[in-house]
């Protein structure tokens, strides 16, 4: 397989056009949780349960088209090896849970991976619908939409006081969770992000690293959600996200600015570092390629590297990943033979933009 | 309760798997439960922390490891006929079996529902196609109203009066629904 293709395959098409304020909002996620009305959750439901439900989905659903979203492709999760159940979890296209739930698992997912339907997971169907930049209140249109097609075969669980009903009592009403990807570097640098953080979370939303686990975000990728799902409609809980992220946008350029204008002899030298670092190293572990390609991400935004694309930061970071490495060396890798690998990747995807 | 991996830490985690269509109680302590992936999800993971530290909050866990390890059956759990999940089941894994639970343990989840949710109980959002029936309109309905009075504050007068124009169709259809529902 030869980069250019592999790179194909790992990134979803979506991924690579611009949306609205994608210099810092990478991407705008719609989730809705569904259950049959008539079938016990899968928390409880017994194999074959889980099985008729599956069964069901593969012959209503497979290889259908609504709108926008062609050819959905059912995959069973037991047809997957180890490392093609990374990949998608990797993709984002299903979760780490469903990904171990191999006997009754499933998934949809459309030819532009735009959308995808994981069947079995803690709800029968869980819709993910992904927008590039921030476009919340256009994937919940089209999330809506996409519910409302699915809804002409399925009877939902549904209660007229307390909504669409949820394995989880954190997601019954709306079954909801909207979510917007961002890249807040100067934020994070000048640790103002912390700060703010509280506030968010008293709204109502929350923020964590996407990458890396507890405090640490890689990358300086953050998740805004919203955690209230009963009580408000979707359209007025997009509207307070959106609220919040526009705010956060406005601080990061601004922390930007500053960093401009306050130490830019500093800051250009970090980001022209990393850069050295990415198009040079020969063994690189997924915190330090991380960092560097949030600096180097920095250095396009703010126009000091040019000629390479901005969609390095979430490509590479997808792609130097340890199952997409695996995918791409065809075979189970250490972890030093997979920082090997990401230095290679790394170096000859930044030939590519030459 | 000891964690049933380590056999050392106290198990703070319990949850309720279905391993080859039988219901399986898991015990563990936080440490054990990360390692055996019993959730590694972050959103799961947060949700699942959430509801376990604080949010769930009836049965402070000193009192429950001070009953020598035999876990109560209240005389009076709620029991779901559906799936058979008890309220005490529900307590401990967080997670409802079927739609029946929501009825069954009605009278006990309000008080949850509004720790979760910011003490809202009550579904403001969409309604399914098929289910609805003029529930879909009554809700359209409200959205046109609030509309109407948002273009009188603004004094869009003309765009006001298309959407009383809208409201008067919508409110016969409604009521020629409801009629037709008495036959
Ligand atoms: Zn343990
Ligand atoms: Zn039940």
């Amino acid at each position: 397989m030869t980069l250019k293709d592999f790179m194909n395959e790992a990134i979803s098409p979506w991924m690579r056009e611009n949306g609205p304020d994608s210099d810092i909002v990478l991407s705008s996620r719609i989730r809705l949780a569904r259950n049959f009305a008539d079938a016990v959750f899968p928390t409880v439901a017994t194999e074959e349960e889980l099985e008729e439900i599956k069964a069901f989905f593969k012959s209503s659903y497979d290889q259908q088209s609504f709108d926008d979203y062609q050819d959905l492709e059912f995959i069973s999760i037991q047809d997957l090896s180890t490392i093609e159940r990374r990949v998608l979890v990797e993709k984002h296209l299903i979760s780490p849970l469903l990904a171990k739930n191999t006997q009754a698992g499933a998934t949809l997912i459309s030819s532009n991976e735009q959308v995808s339907v994981m069947v079995n997971e803690e709800d029968h169907i869980r819709i993910q619908l992904y927008y590039p930049g921030l476009q919340l209140a256009k994937a919940l249109k089209k999330a809506f939409a996409f519910d409302d097609w699915l809804e002409t075969k399925v009877n939902y669980a549904f209660d007229e006081t307390k909504g669409y009903l949820t394995s989880c009592p954190t997601n019954v009403g709306t079954g909801m969770r909207a979510s917007v990807m961002m890249h807040l570097p100067a934020l994070a640098l000048t640790k103002q992000l912390n700060r703010m953080i509280p506030a968010i979370n008293q709204l109502g939303l929350v923020v964590r690293g996407i990458y890396g686990e507890g405090s640490e975000a890689l990358g300086n990728l953050f998740q805004i959600s919203n955690q209230i799902t009963l009580g408000k409609s979707e359209e007025d809980i997009i509207s307070d996200l959106q609220g919040v992220v526009q705010q956060l946008i406005e601080h990061e350029r601004h922390a930007r600015e500053r960093l401009m204008q306050q130490s830019p002899t500093k800051l250009a030298d970090r980001i022209y570092r990393s850069l050295g670092v990415l198009e040079y190293s020969r063994i690189m572990e997924s915190k330090e390629a991380a960092n560097c390609l949030s600096d180097v991400r920095l250095g396009i935004d703010l126009d000091m590297i040019k000629n390479i694309s901005c969609t390095i930061l979430h490509e590479l970071m997808v792609l130097t990943q340890p199952g997409f490495l695996q995918h791409y060396a065809q075979k189970a890798l250490t972890a030093n033979e997979r920082d090997v690998l990401r230095a290679t990747l790394i170096r000859e995807r930044l030939q590519l933009e030459k | 309760m000891e964690c049933q991996e380590c056999h050392k830490r106290p198990a703070t985690i319990h949850l309720t798997q279905v391993i080859h269509g039988k219901k399986m109680q898991i015990n563990v302590c936080e440490e054990c439960a990360k390692l055996k992936g019993y959730f590694t999800y972050p959103e799961e993971a947060y949700t699942l922390h959430n509801l376990l530290t604080g949010l769930f909050n009836f049965d402070s866990p000193k009192m429950e490891s001070g009953t020598n390890n035999t876990p109560i059956q209240h005389r009076n759990d709620l029991q779901c006929p559906t799936c058979e999940l008890t309220f005490s089941q529900f307590k401990r894994s967080g997670k409802f079996g079927c739609a029946t639970c929501y009825d069954a343990f009605s009278s006990q989840l309000d008080p949850i529902l509004r720790r979760v949710h910011s003490g809202n109980t009550k579904h403001a959002g969409k309604i399914p196609k098929r289910k609805g029936g003029n529930l879909h309109l009554k809700k359209q309905m409200e959205d046109y109203r609030n509309q109407l009075k948002t273009l009188i504050e603004e004094e869009a007068f003309e765009q006001a009066a298309k959407v009383r124009d809208q409201i008067k169709a919508l409110d016969a259809q409604i009521r020629e629904e409801e009629a037709g529902d008495d036959k």
